[in-house]
Protein backbone atom coordinates (compact mmCIF):
# COMPACT_ATOMS: atom_id res chain seq x y z
CA UNK A 1 0.00 0.00 0.00
CA UNK A 2 1.15 3.52 -0.76
CA UNK A 3 2.86 5.03 2.33
CA UNK A 4 1.56 8.61 2.30
CA UNK A 5 3.75 10.87 4.46
CA UNK A 6 0.74 12.67 5.92
CA UNK A 7 -0.80 9.41 7.10
CA UNK A 8 2.49 8.14 8.59
CA UNK A 9 2.86 11.43 10.49
CA UNK A 10 -0.80 11.34 11.56
CA UNK A 11 -0.78 7.81 12.96
CA UNK A 12 2.53 8.17 14.85
CA UNK A 13 2.28 11.75 16.17
CA UNK A 14 -1.41 11.57 16.99
CA UNK A 15 -0.76 8.24 18.72
CA UNK A 16 1.99 9.83 20.82
CA UNK A 17 -0.27 12.77 21.64
CA UNK A 18 -3.16 10.59 22.79
CA UNK A 19 -0.72 8.40 24.76
CA UNK A 20 0.55 11.48 26.58
CA UNK A 21 -2.95 12.86 27.13
CA UNK A 22 -4.07 9.53 28.61
CA UNK A 23 -1.13 9.41 31.03
CA UNK A 24 -1.55 13.08 32.01
CA UNK A 25 -5.27 12.57 32.53
CA UNK A 26 -4.67 9.55 34.77
CA UNK A 27 -2.05 11.44 36.79
CA UNK A 28 -4.33 14.45 37.14
CA UNK A 29 -7.26 12.17 37.93
CA UNK A 30 -5.27 10.80 40.86
CA UNK A 31 -4.69 14.38 42.00
CA UNK A 32 -0.97 14.57 41.22
CA UNK A 33 -1.20 17.33 38.59
CA UNK A 34 -3.13 20.55 38.84
CA UNK A 35 -3.87 22.27 35.53
CA UNK A 36 -3.43 25.73 37.07
CA UNK A 37 0.30 25.04 37.43
CA UNK A 38 0.97 22.47 34.73
CA UNK A 39 -1.23 23.48 31.81
CA UNK A 40 1.75 23.46 29.44
CA UNK A 41 2.00 19.66 29.76
CA UNK A 42 -1.57 19.42 28.50
CA UNK A 43 -0.75 21.87 25.73
CA UNK A 44 2.03 19.59 24.45
CA UNK A 45 -0.32 16.58 24.39
CA UNK A 46 -3.06 18.52 22.60
CA UNK A 47 -0.59 20.04 20.12
CA UNK A 48 0.68 16.58 19.13
CA UNK A 49 -2.79 15.04 18.84
CA UNK A 50 -4.21 17.97 16.88
CA UNK A 51 -1.22 18.39 14.53
CA UNK A 52 -1.51 14.70 13.67
CA UNK A 53 -5.21 15.12 12.93
CA UNK A 54 -4.58 18.18 10.75
CA UNK A 55 -1.85 16.32 8.90
CA UNK A 56 -4.30 13.52 8.10
CA UNK A 57 -6.35 15.95 6.02
CA UNK A 58 -3.37 16.69 3.73
CA UNK A 59 -3.84 13.50 1.74
CA UNK A 60 -7.51 14.20 1.03
CA UNK A 61 -8.70 15.09 -2.47
CA UNK A 62 -11.14 17.64 -1.03
CA UNK A 63 -9.97 18.61 2.50
CA UNK A 64 -12.46 21.49 2.70
CA UNK A 65 -15.19 18.87 3.21
CA UNK A 66 -13.33 17.04 5.99
CA UNK A 67 -15.99 18.04 8.53
CA UNK A 68 -18.36 15.60 6.83
CA UNK A 69 -16.22 12.75 8.14
CA UNK A 70 -17.78 12.98 11.62
CA UNK A 71 -21.24 12.03 10.36
CA UNK A 72 -21.02 8.27 9.73
CA UNK A 73 -19.84 7.01 13.13
CA UNK A 74 -22.48 4.29 13.13
CA UNK A 75 -20.83 2.36 10.31
CA UNK A 76 -17.35 3.73 9.57
CA UNK A 77 -14.18 3.33 11.67
CA UNK A 78 -12.65 6.38 9.99
CA UNK A 79 -15.64 8.42 11.04
CA UNK A 80 -15.52 6.98 14.58
CA UNK A 81 -11.85 7.92 14.77
CA UNK A 82 -12.70 11.50 13.81
CA UNK A 83 -15.56 11.80 16.30
CA UNK A 84 -13.57 10.25 19.16
CA UNK A 85 -10.48 12.38 18.46
CA UNK A 86 -12.42 15.64 18.37
CA UNK A 87 -14.49 14.72 21.44
CA UNK A 88 -11.45 13.55 23.45
CA UNK A 89 -9.41 16.66 22.65
CA UNK A 90 -12.41 18.89 23.34
CA UNK A 91 -13.22 17.31 26.70
CA UNK A 92 -9.57 17.29 27.78
CA UNK A 93 -9.11 20.91 26.68
CA UNK A 94 -12.24 21.95 28.58
CA UNK A 95 -11.03 20.20 31.73
CA UNK A 96 -7.62 21.89 31.52
CA UNK A 97 -9.00 25.35 30.78
CA UNK A 98 -11.50 25.02 33.64
CA UNK A 99 -8.62 24.07 35.96
CA UNK A 100 -6.57 27.04 34.74
CA UNK A 101 -9.31 29.52 35.57
CA UNK A 102 -9.73 27.95 38.99
CA UNK A 103 -12.87 25.92 38.37
CA UNK A 104 -12.07 22.33 39.27
CA UNK A 105 -14.11 19.73 37.39
CA UNK A 106 -14.37 16.27 39.03
CA UNK A 107 -11.16 14.20 39.04
CA UNK A 108 -13.21 11.32 37.61
CA UNK A 109 -12.77 13.04 34.23
CA UNK A 110 -9.18 11.77 34.22
CA UNK A 111 -10.33 8.18 33.82
CA UNK A 112 -12.93 9.14 31.24
CA UNK A 113 -10.38 11.02 29.12
CA UNK A 114 -7.83 8.18 29.41
CA UNK A 115 -10.48 5.69 28.28
CA UNK A 116 -11.43 7.92 25.35
CA UNK A 117 -7.75 8.13 24.32
CA UNK A 118 -7.56 4.34 24.21
CA UNK A 119 -10.74 4.18 22.10
CA UNK A 120 -9.44 6.86 19.72
CA UNK A 121 -6.16 5.05 19.05
CA UNK A 122 -8.08 1.77 18.73
CA UNK A 123 -10.37 3.37 16.12
CA UNK A 124 -7.35 4.67 14.19
CA UNK A 125 -5.93 1.16 14.02
CA UNK A 126 -9.29 -0.33 13.02
CA UNK A 127 -9.28 1.83 9.85
CA UNK A 128 -6.53 -0.54 8.67
CA UNK A 129 -7.33 -3.72 10.62
CA UNK A 130 -10.85 -3.88 9.15
CA UNK A 131 -9.57 -4.24 5.57
CA UNK A 132 -9.95 -7.87 4.54
CA UNK A 133 -8.26 -7.32 1.14
CA UNK A 134 -5.01 -6.50 2.98
CA UNK A 135 -4.09 -9.71 4.85
CA UNK A 136 -1.12 -8.17 6.73
CA UNK A 137 -3.40 -5.61 8.39
CA UNK A 138 -6.47 -7.76 8.94
CA UNK A 139 -5.63 -8.93 12.48
CA UNK A 140 -6.29 -7.93 16.09
CA UNK A 141 -2.51 -7.45 16.39
CA UNK A 142 -2.86 -4.23 14.37
CA UNK A 143 -4.81 -2.36 17.09
CA UNK A 144 -2.42 -3.95 19.59
CA UNK A 145 0.65 -2.36 17.96
CA UNK A 146 -1.05 1.01 17.58
CA UNK A 147 -1.99 1.00 21.27
CA UNK A 148 1.45 -0.30 22.29
CA UNK A 149 3.33 2.45 20.45
CA UNK A 150 0.89 5.09 21.62
CA UNK A 151 1.68 4.03 25.19
CA UNK A 152 5.47 3.81 24.66
CA UNK A 153 5.76 7.21 22.98
CA UNK A 154 3.36 8.77 25.50
CA UNK A 155 5.37 7.33 28.37
CA UNK A 156 8.69 8.63 26.98
CA UNK A 157 7.10 12.08 26.60
CA UNK A 158 5.85 11.81 30.18
CA UNK A 159 9.36 11.06 31.50
CA UNK A 160 10.70 13.98 29.45
CA UNK A 161 8.08 16.49 30.60
CA UNK A 162 7.09 15.39 34.10
CA UNK A 163 9.79 13.18 35.64
CA UNK A 164 8.53 13.59 39.20
CA UNK A 165 8.11 10.02 40.30
CA UNK A 166 10.48 7.22 41.15
CA UNK A 167 10.44 4.35 38.75
CA UNK A 168 9.01 6.30 35.80
CA UNK A 169 12.04 5.59 33.63
CA UNK A 170 11.68 1.91 34.51
CA UNK A 171 8.00 2.07 33.59
CA UNK A 172 8.86 3.66 30.25
CA UNK A 173 11.40 0.92 29.62
CA UNK A 174 8.71 -1.68 30.32
CA UNK A 175 6.29 0.04 27.91
CA UNK A 176 8.98 0.08 25.20
CA UNK A 177 9.58 -3.63 25.72
CA UNK A 178 5.86 -4.48 25.57
CA UNK A 179 5.25 -2.35 22.47
CA UNK A 180 8.13 -3.89 20.52
CA UNK A 181 7.27 -7.40 21.69
CA UNK A 182 3.79 -6.96 20.22
CA UNK A 183 5.34 -5.57 17.04
CA UNK A 184 7.62 -8.62 16.86
CA UNK A 185 4.50 -10.82 17.01
CA UNK A 186 2.91 -8.70 14.28
CA UNK A 187 6.02 -9.11 12.10
CA UNK A 188 6.06 -12.87 12.69
CA UNK A 189 2.45 -13.12 11.57
CA UNK A 190 3.10 -10.73 8.66
CA UNK A 191 5.83 -13.02 7.34
CA UNK A 192 3.11 -15.60 6.65
CA UNK A 193 0.31 -13.19 5.71
CA UNK A 194 1.11 -12.56 2.06
CA UNK A 195 -1.45 -11.54 -0.55
CA UNK A 196 -2.61 -15.15 -1.05
CA UNK A 197 -2.90 -16.04 2.65
CA UNK A 198 -6.60 -15.17 2.79
CA UNK A 199 -7.40 -17.85 0.19
CA UNK A 200 -7.46 -15.44 -2.76
CA UNK A 201 -5.30 -16.06 -5.80
CA UNK A 202 -5.34 -15.23 -9.50
CA UNK A 203 -7.76 -18.10 -10.14
CA UNK A 204 -10.37 -16.97 -7.57
CA UNK A 205 -9.86 -13.35 -8.67
CA UNK A 206 -10.84 -14.24 -12.23
CA UNK A 207 -13.55 -16.76 -11.32
CA UNK A 208 -11.52 -19.54 -12.96
CA UNK A 209 -10.69 -21.49 -9.79
CA UNK A 210 -11.19 -25.21 -10.39
CA UNK A 211 -11.20 -24.67 -14.14
CA UNK A 212 -7.65 -23.69 -14.96
CA UNK A 213 -4.22 -22.59 -13.86
CA UNK A 214 -4.24 -18.84 -14.40
CA UNK A 215 -1.55 -16.24 -14.83
CA UNK A 216 -1.55 -12.69 -16.14
CA UNK A 217 -0.92 -12.52 -19.87
CA UNK A 218 -1.35 -8.80 -20.48
CA UNK A 219 -2.18 -5.82 -18.29
CA UNK A 220 -5.07 -3.55 -19.33
CA UNK A 221 -2.68 -0.70 -20.20
CA UNK A 222 1.00 0.08 -20.55
CA UNK A 223 1.29 2.86 -17.96
CA UNK A 224 0.59 3.25 -14.24
CA UNK A 225 -2.84 3.89 -12.81
CA UNK A 226 -4.30 4.94 -9.46
CA UNK A 227 -4.80 1.32 -8.35
CA UNK A 228 -1.18 0.40 -9.02
CA UNK A 229 0.13 3.50 -7.29
CA UNK A 230 -2.05 3.03 -4.19
CA UNK A 231 -2.31 -0.74 -3.84
CA UNK A 232 0.38 -2.39 -5.91
CA UNK A 233 3.14 -0.37 -4.21
CA UNK A 234 6.36 -2.40 -4.25
CA UNK A 235 9.12 0.21 -4.01
CA UNK A 236 11.54 -0.41 -1.16
CA UNK A 237 10.34 -3.88 -0.21
CA UNK A 238 13.78 -5.23 -1.01
CA UNK A 239 15.19 -3.05 1.78
CA UNK A 240 12.57 -4.23 4.27
CA UNK A 241 15.01 -6.13 6.47
CA UNK A 242 17.44 -3.22 6.71
CA UNK A 243 14.60 -0.83 7.46
CA UNK A 244 13.31 -3.18 10.16
CA UNK A 245 16.74 -3.10 11.81
CA UNK A 246 16.78 0.71 11.59
CA UNK A 247 13.30 0.85 13.15
CA UNK A 248 14.44 -1.40 16.00
CA UNK A 249 17.63 0.58 16.52
CA UNK A 250 15.99 4.02 16.52
CA UNK A 251 12.68 2.97 18.02
CA UNK A 252 13.84 0.56 20.71
CA UNK A 253 17.60 0.26 21.34
CA UNK A 254 18.58 3.94 21.35
CA UNK A 255 15.67 5.26 23.46
CA UNK A 256 16.12 2.35 25.90
CA UNK A 257 19.83 3.20 26.31
CA UNK A 258 19.02 6.89 26.72
CA UNK A 259 16.42 6.05 29.37
CA UNK A 260 19.15 4.17 31.25
CA UNK A 261 21.52 7.10 30.82
CA UNK A 262 18.91 9.54 32.16
CA UNK A 263 18.96 7.69 35.47
CA UNK A 264 22.67 8.21 36.09
CA UNK A 265 23.44 11.68 34.74
CA UNK A 266 22.22 15.17 35.41
CA UNK A 267 20.47 17.33 32.82
CA UNK A 268 18.37 14.45 31.76
CA UNK A 269 15.76 16.59 29.97
CA UNK A 270 18.10 16.87 26.99
CA UNK A 271 18.70 13.11 27.07
CA UNK A 272 14.97 12.46 27.14
CA UNK A 273 14.32 14.88 24.25
CA UNK A 274 16.78 12.80 22.28
CA UNK A 275 15.07 9.59 23.41
CA UNK A 276 11.64 10.84 22.31
CA UNK A 277 13.02 12.09 18.99
CA UNK A 278 14.75 8.81 18.12
CA UNK A 279 11.76 6.76 19.25
CA UNK A 280 9.46 8.74 16.97
CA UNK A 281 11.97 8.48 14.11
CA UNK A 282 11.96 4.71 14.64
CA UNK A 283 8.15 4.72 14.59
CA UNK A 284 8.16 6.66 11.29
CA UNK A 285 10.26 3.87 9.76
CA UNK A 286 8.07 1.19 11.36
CA UNK A 287 4.91 2.89 10.03
CA UNK A 288 6.41 3.37 6.56
CA UNK A 289 7.03 -0.38 6.45
CA UNK A 290 3.51 -1.01 7.80
CA UNK A 291 2.15 0.56 4.62
CA UNK A 292 4.85 -0.31 2.10
CA UNK A 293 4.90 -4.02 2.98
CA UNK A 294 1.13 -4.48 3.03
CA UNK A 295 -0.12 -6.30 -0.06
CA UNK A 296 -3.61 -5.80 -1.45
CA UNK A 297 -5.47 -8.58 -3.26
CA UNK A 298 -6.10 -6.27 -6.22
CA UNK A 299 -2.43 -6.82 -7.09
CA UNK A 300 -3.50 -10.34 -8.19
CA UNK A 301 -5.03 -8.65 -11.25
CA UNK A 302 -1.64 -7.11 -11.99
CA UNK A 303 0.46 -10.25 -12.01
CA UNK A 304 1.63 -10.35 -8.39
CA UNK B 1 -26.16 6.80 6.06
CA UNK B 2 -23.47 4.52 4.79
CA UNK B 3 -25.00 1.39 6.16
CA UNK B 4 -26.14 -1.14 3.59
CA UNK B 5 -29.79 -1.58 2.57
CA UNK B 6 -31.48 -4.84 3.56
CA UNK B 7 -31.90 -7.02 0.43
CA UNK B 8 -32.92 -4.57 -2.33
CA UNK B 9 -36.01 -5.79 -4.27
CA UNK B 10 -34.02 -5.47 -7.49
CA UNK B 11 -30.33 -6.26 -7.93
CA UNK B 12 -29.27 -4.68 -11.17
CA UNK B 13 -25.94 -5.90 -12.43
CA UNK B 14 -23.89 -7.32 -15.26
CA UNK B 15 -23.21 -10.84 -16.46
CA UNK B 16 -19.94 -11.10 -18.33
CA UNK B 17 -19.25 -14.06 -20.60
CA UNK B 18 -15.55 -14.94 -20.43
CA UNK B 19 -16.08 -17.48 -23.22
CA UNK B 20 -16.74 -14.93 -25.93
CA UNK B 21 -15.08 -11.71 -24.80
CA UNK B 22 -12.57 -10.95 -27.53
CA UNK B 23 -10.63 -8.37 -25.54
CA UNK B 24 -11.28 -5.47 -27.92
CA UNK B 25 -11.59 -2.84 -25.11
CA UNK B 26 -14.61 -1.27 -26.87
CA UNK B 27 -16.63 -1.47 -23.62
CA UNK B 28 -13.91 0.38 -21.72
CA UNK B 29 -13.64 3.08 -24.38
CA UNK B 30 -17.40 3.59 -24.59
CA UNK B 31 -17.60 3.59 -20.76
CA UNK B 32 -15.03 6.36 -20.60
CA UNK B 33 -16.74 8.29 -23.39
CA UNK B 34 -20.21 8.15 -21.82
CA UNK B 35 -19.17 8.69 -18.23
CA UNK B 36 -16.81 11.57 -18.90
CA UNK B 37 -19.81 13.59 -20.01
CA UNK B 38 -22.43 12.02 -17.77
CA UNK B 39 -22.85 11.43 -14.06
CA UNK B 40 -20.61 13.61 -11.86
CA UNK B 41 -17.16 14.90 -12.65
CA UNK B 42 -15.42 14.08 -15.93
CA UNK B 43 -12.99 11.14 -16.04
CA UNK B 44 -9.79 13.14 -16.33
CA UNK B 45 -6.52 12.22 -18.01
CA UNK B 46 -3.09 13.35 -16.90
CA UNK B 47 -0.43 14.06 -19.51
CA UNK B 48 -2.61 12.34 -22.15
CA UNK B 49 -0.29 13.03 -25.09
CA UNK B 50 2.97 12.98 -23.15
CA UNK B 51 5.48 10.30 -22.28
CA UNK B 52 3.68 8.99 -19.18
CA UNK B 53 -0.06 9.25 -19.66
CA UNK B 54 -2.50 8.23 -16.93
CA UNK B 55 -6.20 8.58 -16.36
CA UNK B 56 -9.37 7.45 -14.63
CA UNK B 57 -11.22 4.46 -16.07
CA UNK B 58 -14.22 2.65 -14.62
CA UNK B 59 -13.72 -0.50 -16.64
CA UNK B 60 -10.45 -2.17 -17.57
CA UNK B 61 -9.76 -5.33 -19.53
CA UNK B 62 -7.04 -7.67 -18.29
CA UNK B 63 -5.97 -10.74 -20.26
CA UNK B 64 -5.02 -14.00 -18.60
CA UNK B 65 -3.46 -17.22 -19.76
CA UNK B 66 -5.60 -20.13 -18.56
CA UNK B 67 -4.35 -23.71 -18.67
CA UNK B 68 -7.46 -25.86 -18.10
CA UNK B 69 -7.28 -28.93 -15.89
CA UNK B 70 -7.73 -32.36 -17.46
CA UNK B 71 -9.64 -35.38 -16.09
CA UNK B 72 -6.97 -36.03 -13.53
CA UNK B 73 -7.04 -32.43 -12.39
CA UNK B 74 -3.66 -31.73 -13.97
CA UNK B 75 -3.05 -28.61 -16.09
CA UNK B 76 -3.19 -29.54 -19.78
CA UNK B 77 -0.77 -27.14 -21.55
CA UNK B 78 -1.99 -28.22 -24.99
CA UNK B 79 -5.40 -26.74 -24.13
CA UNK B 80 -4.05 -23.37 -22.98
CA UNK B 81 -6.14 -20.38 -23.95
CA UNK B 82 -6.35 -16.64 -23.44
CA UNK B 83 -9.20 -15.40 -21.28
CA UNK B 84 -9.99 -11.71 -21.73
CA UNK B 85 -11.32 -10.38 -18.47
CA UNK B 86 -13.26 -7.09 -18.27
CA UNK B 87 -13.47 -5.75 -14.72
CA UNK B 88 -15.68 -3.01 -13.31
CA UNK B 89 -17.69 -2.50 -10.11
CA UNK B 90 -19.57 -5.67 -9.08
CA UNK B 91 -22.21 -3.76 -7.05
CA UNK B 92 -21.72 -6.16 -4.12
CA UNK B 93 -24.53 -6.99 -1.69
CA UNK B 94 -22.08 -6.68 1.20
CA UNK B 95 -20.10 -3.79 -0.20
CA UNK B 96 -17.27 -2.85 2.19
CA UNK B 97 -16.59 0.30 0.13
CA UNK B 98 -19.93 1.63 1.39
CA UNK B 99 -19.57 0.92 5.10
CA UNK B 100 -16.01 2.29 5.41
CA UNK B 101 -17.01 5.69 3.98
CA UNK B 102 -16.71 8.35 6.69
CA UNK B 103 -18.95 10.93 5.01
CA UNK B 104 -21.88 8.98 3.61
CA UNK B 105 -20.77 9.82 0.05
CA UNK B 106 -20.52 6.14 -0.85
CA UNK B 107 -23.90 4.43 -0.81
CA UNK B 108 -25.89 1.49 -2.12
CA UNK B 109 -29.36 2.25 -3.45
CA UNK B 110 -32.15 0.47 -1.60
CA UNK B 111 -34.37 0.29 -4.71
CA UNK B 112 -32.01 -1.45 -7.17
CA UNK B 113 -28.74 -2.16 -5.36
CA UNK B 114 -26.58 0.14 -7.49
CA UNK B 115 -23.50 1.38 -5.59
CA UNK B 116 -22.86 5.07 -6.21
CA UNK B 117 -20.72 7.95 -4.97
CA UNK B 118 -22.26 11.32 -4.12
CA UNK B 119 -19.33 13.34 -5.41
CA UNK B 120 -20.41 16.51 -3.59
CA UNK B 121 -19.90 14.75 -0.24
CA UNK B 122 -16.74 12.80 -1.13
CA UNK B 123 -13.60 14.05 0.64
CA UNK B 124 -11.28 11.90 -1.47
CA UNK B 125 -9.75 9.93 1.40
CA UNK B 126 -9.42 6.81 -0.76
CA UNK B 127 -10.42 4.35 1.97
CA UNK B 128 -13.26 2.87 -0.16
CA UNK B 129 -10.75 2.03 -2.90
CA UNK B 130 -8.61 0.26 -0.30
CA UNK B 131 -11.64 -1.65 0.98
CA UNK B 132 -12.54 -2.94 -2.50
CA UNK B 133 -10.92 -6.28 -3.32
CA UNK B 134 -11.53 -5.83 -7.04
CA UNK B 135 -9.94 -2.46 -7.76
CA UNK B 136 -13.27 -1.12 -8.96
CA UNK B 137 -12.76 2.42 -7.67
CA UNK B 138 -10.31 5.00 -8.91
CA UNK B 139 -9.70 8.45 -7.48
CA UNK B 140 -9.88 11.12 -10.13
CA UNK B 141 -6.64 13.11 -9.93
CA UNK B 142 -8.31 16.26 -11.26
CA UNK B 143 -11.51 16.33 -9.21
CA UNK B 144 -10.10 14.65 -6.06
CA UNK B 145 -13.20 12.50 -5.69
CA UNK B 146 -13.74 8.76 -6.05
CA UNK B 147 -15.05 7.54 -9.39
CA UNK B 148 -16.69 4.20 -10.02
CA UNK B 149 -19.07 2.38 -12.36
CA UNK B 150 -22.58 3.80 -11.97
CA UNK B 151 -24.09 0.96 -14.00
CA UNK B 152 -24.91 3.91 -16.29
CA UNK B 153 -27.69 4.97 -13.95
CA UNK B 154 -28.10 7.98 -16.27
CA UNK B 155 -28.88 5.68 -19.24
CA UNK B 156 -30.85 2.76 -17.86
CA UNK B 157 -33.74 4.91 -16.55
CA UNK B 158 -33.38 7.64 -19.17
CA UNK B 159 -36.62 8.03 -21.09
CA UNK B 160 -35.02 10.51 -23.47
CA UNK B 161 -33.06 7.65 -24.97
CA UNK B 162 -34.55 5.09 -27.38
CA UNK B 163 -35.46 1.95 -25.45
CA UNK B 164 -32.65 -0.16 -26.91
CA UNK B 165 -30.12 2.35 -25.57
CA UNK B 166 -31.37 2.11 -21.97
CA UNK B 167 -28.53 -0.22 -21.07
CA UNK B 168 -25.07 0.44 -19.65
CA UNK B 169 -22.71 1.82 -22.30
CA UNK B 170 -20.39 -1.20 -22.02
CA UNK B 171 -23.26 -3.63 -22.72
CA UNK B 172 -24.55 -1.57 -25.64
CA UNK B 173 -21.15 -1.34 -27.29
CA UNK B 174 -19.93 -4.95 -26.93
CA UNK B 175 -19.56 -6.30 -30.49
CA UNK B 176 -19.36 -9.92 -29.28
CA UNK B 177 -22.41 -9.72 -26.99
CA UNK B 178 -20.25 -10.81 -24.07
CA UNK B 179 -21.87 -8.38 -21.62
CA UNK B 180 -25.44 -8.59 -20.37
CA UNK B 181 -27.44 -6.32 -18.10
CA UNK B 182 -30.44 -7.21 -15.96
CA UNK B 183 -32.01 -7.92 -12.59
CA UNK B 184 -30.16 -10.69 -10.80
CA UNK B 185 -32.69 -10.77 -7.96
CA UNK B 186 -35.34 -12.01 -10.40
CA UNK B 187 -34.76 -15.73 -11.04
CA UNK B 188 -36.70 -15.50 -14.33
CA UNK B 189 -34.71 -12.65 -15.85
CA UNK B 190 -32.53 -13.44 -18.86
CA UNK B 191 -29.37 -12.78 -16.89
CA UNK B 192 -30.41 -15.07 -14.02
CA UNK B 193 -31.28 -17.87 -16.48
CA UNK B 194 -27.91 -17.39 -18.17
CA UNK B 195 -26.11 -17.64 -14.82
CA UNK B 196 -28.02 -20.82 -13.94
CA UNK B 197 -27.42 -22.42 -17.33
CA UNK B 198 -23.73 -21.64 -17.61
CA UNK B 199 -22.72 -21.90 -13.95
CA UNK B 200 -21.99 -18.20 -13.42
CA UNK B 201 -19.55 -17.47 -10.61
CA UNK B 202 -18.61 -14.76 -8.12
CA UNK B 203 -15.14 -13.22 -8.14
CA UNK B 204 -13.16 -13.88 -4.94
CA UNK B 205 -16.13 -15.32 -2.98
CA UNK B 206 -13.73 -15.86 -0.05
CA UNK B 207 -13.64 -12.08 0.46
CA UNK B 208 -17.27 -12.24 1.58
CA UNK B 209 -18.55 -9.33 -0.50
CA UNK B 210 -21.39 -11.21 -2.27
CA UNK B 211 -20.95 -9.49 -5.65
CA UNK B 212 -24.08 -9.03 -7.78
CA UNK B 213 -22.22 -9.18 -11.11
CA UNK B 214 -21.51 -12.71 -12.30
CA UNK B 215 -18.90 -14.12 -14.67
CA UNK B 216 -19.63 -17.02 -17.02
CA UNK B 217 -16.62 -19.35 -17.25
CA UNK B 218 -15.25 -20.33 -20.68
CA UNK B 219 -17.04 -23.26 -22.35
CA UNK B 220 -14.87 -26.34 -22.91
CA UNK B 221 -13.33 -26.22 -26.37
CA UNK B 222 -14.86 -28.81 -28.68
CA UNK B 223 -13.08 -32.11 -28.29
CA UNK B 224 -11.40 -31.11 -25.05
CA UNK B 225 -12.36 -31.91 -21.52
CA UNK B 226 -14.38 -29.51 -19.41
CA UNK B 227 -13.33 -29.27 -15.84
CA UNK B 228 -15.04 -31.87 -13.71
CA UNK B 229 -17.94 -32.33 -16.14
CA UNK B 230 -17.11 -35.98 -16.75
CA UNK B 231 -17.34 -35.80 -20.54
CA UNK B 232 -15.58 -38.79 -22.05
CA UNK B 233 -14.70 -37.60 -25.57
CA UNK B 234 -11.25 -36.39 -24.80
CA UNK B 235 -9.20 -35.70 -27.90
CA UNK B 236 -5.81 -34.23 -27.31
CA UNK B 237 -5.03 -31.27 -29.51
CA UNK B 238 -1.55 -32.73 -29.95
CA UNK B 239 -3.07 -35.82 -31.53
CA UNK B 240 -5.22 -33.65 -33.78
CA UNK B 241 -2.08 -31.89 -34.92
CA UNK B 242 -0.54 -35.17 -36.15
CA UNK B 243 -0.73 -35.90 -39.92
CA UNK B 244 -4.09 -37.51 -40.61
CA UNK B 245 -4.33 -40.67 -42.74
CA UNK B 246 -5.78 -39.79 -46.12
CA UNK B 247 -8.40 -42.08 -47.71
CA UNK B 248 -9.72 -42.86 -51.23
CA UNK B 249 -7.91 -41.57 -54.31
CA UNK B 250 -5.73 -39.21 -52.27
CA UNK B 251 -4.86 -42.14 -50.03
CA UNK B 252 -3.84 -44.26 -53.01
CA UNK B 253 -1.79 -41.34 -54.39
CA UNK B 254 -0.11 -40.82 -51.02
CA UNK B 255 0.66 -44.52 -50.83
CA UNK B 256 1.96 -44.74 -54.42
CA UNK B 257 4.12 -41.62 -54.21
CA UNK B 258 5.58 -42.84 -50.91
CA UNK B 259 6.63 -46.06 -52.64
CA UNK B 260 8.46 -44.10 -55.35
CA UNK B 261 10.76 -42.92 -52.56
Amino acid sequence: MHPAKSVIFFTTISGAGFGLIALLALTAGMGHISWGKSWELAAVGLALAVSGLISSTFHLGNPQRAWRAVTQWQSSWLSREGVLAVFTCGLFGLWVVAGMVGYALPDMLGYVVAGLCVLTVFATAMIYAQLRPVPRWHTWLTPAIYLGFSLSSGMLLMVMLHPHYDGMAGGALGCLAIAWAVKALWWMRAAKADVRSGGSDTATATGLAGYADVRLFEKPHMTKNYLMKEMVFVVGRKHANKLRMIALLLGAAVPASLLGLSLVIDGHVFVMVLAVATHLAGLFVERWLFFAEAEHVVSLYYGR
Amino acid sequence: MTTLPIEPPKKLGLVIDLDICVGCHACAVNCKEWNTGGYGNALSDQDPFGADPAGTWLNRIHSFEAVPFDDAGQPAPQDARIVHFPKSCLHCDDAPCVTVCPTGASYKRSEDGIVLVNEDACIGCGLCAWACAYGAREMDAEAGVMKKCTLCVDRIYNENLPEEDRQPACVRSCPANARHFGDLADPFSDVSKMVALRGGVDLMPEQGNRPVNKYLPPRPKSGTQACGSGQSEHVSLLKMAETPQAEGFVGWLDHALSKLG
